[in-house]
């Protein structure tokens, strides 16, 4: 049974049963695990050995400063943005959901908001601007920080600050783009049942870059 | 051209059931209950972090821990449905987290951020 559906869509068929693509992009974001637990260890291990400001959490007076210095990490703004990409998560089920079901007229029910729920385009365009806007307030942090005197360059905190939540910023531009193109098939030709499995790979993807940013948001910028 | 349309659905449920990819998705109102919790779980955490004698009591860094390791299986069972999904998908995901964060733990032992047994 598996044979025939797989060979039915032009795909040898496998030991396991299982699509490749999708043991490829468990295994992608399992080694993907790994590169962010490292970064998260050096900045943890980073942590508080800072010799010069700024600093994330402490505040500095003279005479232990020569100048004062307050906490730089923006903690309303990063909630606000943590706020963002989590609902751009339940986007991209909605998205996926609508992809999925794609064949079954009236399964989101009737009325606007069944059609709403039905349209993968909408839902798509959603969590794409949702994660756009995660990226501009990535954008207005790190202009602040460095308008505050905080670089790479700067000290320790903001060597390991900006590599972790950089790579991370990068690979929300990378699910941004992946989006947008599943937005602009859909667009062009319409995705169906049929692409579920794309959809579902990015969907897995953008999740996994959102529950990075949950583990950043915890120990980065709540504990102190 | 109907009936292509439908042996394509079709063809695409037998795929989701004999790859094992899907058995059951959650529905919409459970994506709701979900996100509708992990907005909670956030607002608590932001919350928290502006109560100074909670941030100065050793219950902070544990309780914040613990919300974010929620909101973390949360979104991995419900969102990237692993929990509904073939349980080769959870060793591919599991394994590697659990390397990471045992290697993150001994790293903090290492660098002297966690102390065992130090009066």
């Amino acid at each position: 049974m598996a044979t025939t559906a797989v060979v039915g869509h032009g795909h040898p068929p496998t030991t396991t049963g299982l699509d490749h693509r999708k043991i490829a992009i468990w295994a992608f974001i399992g080694s993907e695990c790994m590169l962010f637990t490292s970064l998260i260890s050096t900045y943890l291990v980073y942590k508080g050995r800072s010799v010069s400001g700024p600093f994330p959490h402490e505040v500095c007076n003279p005479p232990q400063c020569a100048t004062a210095l307050k906490p730089i990490l923006n903690i309303p703004v990063t909630s606000v943005s943590t706020f963002v990409l989590l609902m751009s998560s339940l986007a991209m089920v909605l998205a996926l959901a609508a992809v999925e079901n794609k064949d079954k007229p009236g399964w989101a029910g009737t009325g606007a908001w069944g059609r709403a729920l039905a349209s993968s385009r909408l839902w798509l365009a959603v969590t794409a601007i949702l994660g756009a806007t995660f990226l501009g307030f990535q954008a207005y942090e790190f202009t602040s920080f460095v308008h505050e005197g905080l670089t790479i360059r700067t000290n320790l905190f903001g060597s390991s600050f900006f590599t972790l939540t950089g790579f991370h910023g990068a690979h929300v531009t990378v699910g941004v783009l992946w989006l947008l193109t599943l937005l602009a098939i859909d667009v062009k030709r319409g995705l169906g049942p049929k692409d579920a499995l794309l959809v579902d790979i990015s969907a897995l993807y953008w999740h996994f870059v959102d529950v990075v940013w949950i583990a950043i948001f915890t120990l980065v910028y709540l504990i102190r | 051209m109907a009936h292509d349309t439908h042996d394509t659905a079709h063809a695409s449920h037998v795929d989701h059931a004999a790859l094992g990819e899907v058995h059951e998705h959650p529905t919409w109102k459970q994506y709701k209950w979900v996100a509708l919790i992990l907005m909670v779980i956030t607002v608590v955490e932001v919350w928290v972090y502006y109560i100074p004698t909670f941030v100065a009591s050793p219950v902070f860094v544990p309780a914040l821990l613990i919300m974010s390791a929620v909101k973390f299986a949360i979104v991995v069972m419900f969102y990237m449905h692993l929990k509904y999904d073939h349980k080769l998908f959870r060793a591919l995901f599991t394994g590697p987290l659990i390397i990471a964060i045992i290697t993150l733990i001994v790293l903090m032992f290492l660098f002297g951020h966690l102390v065992i047994g130090r009066r």
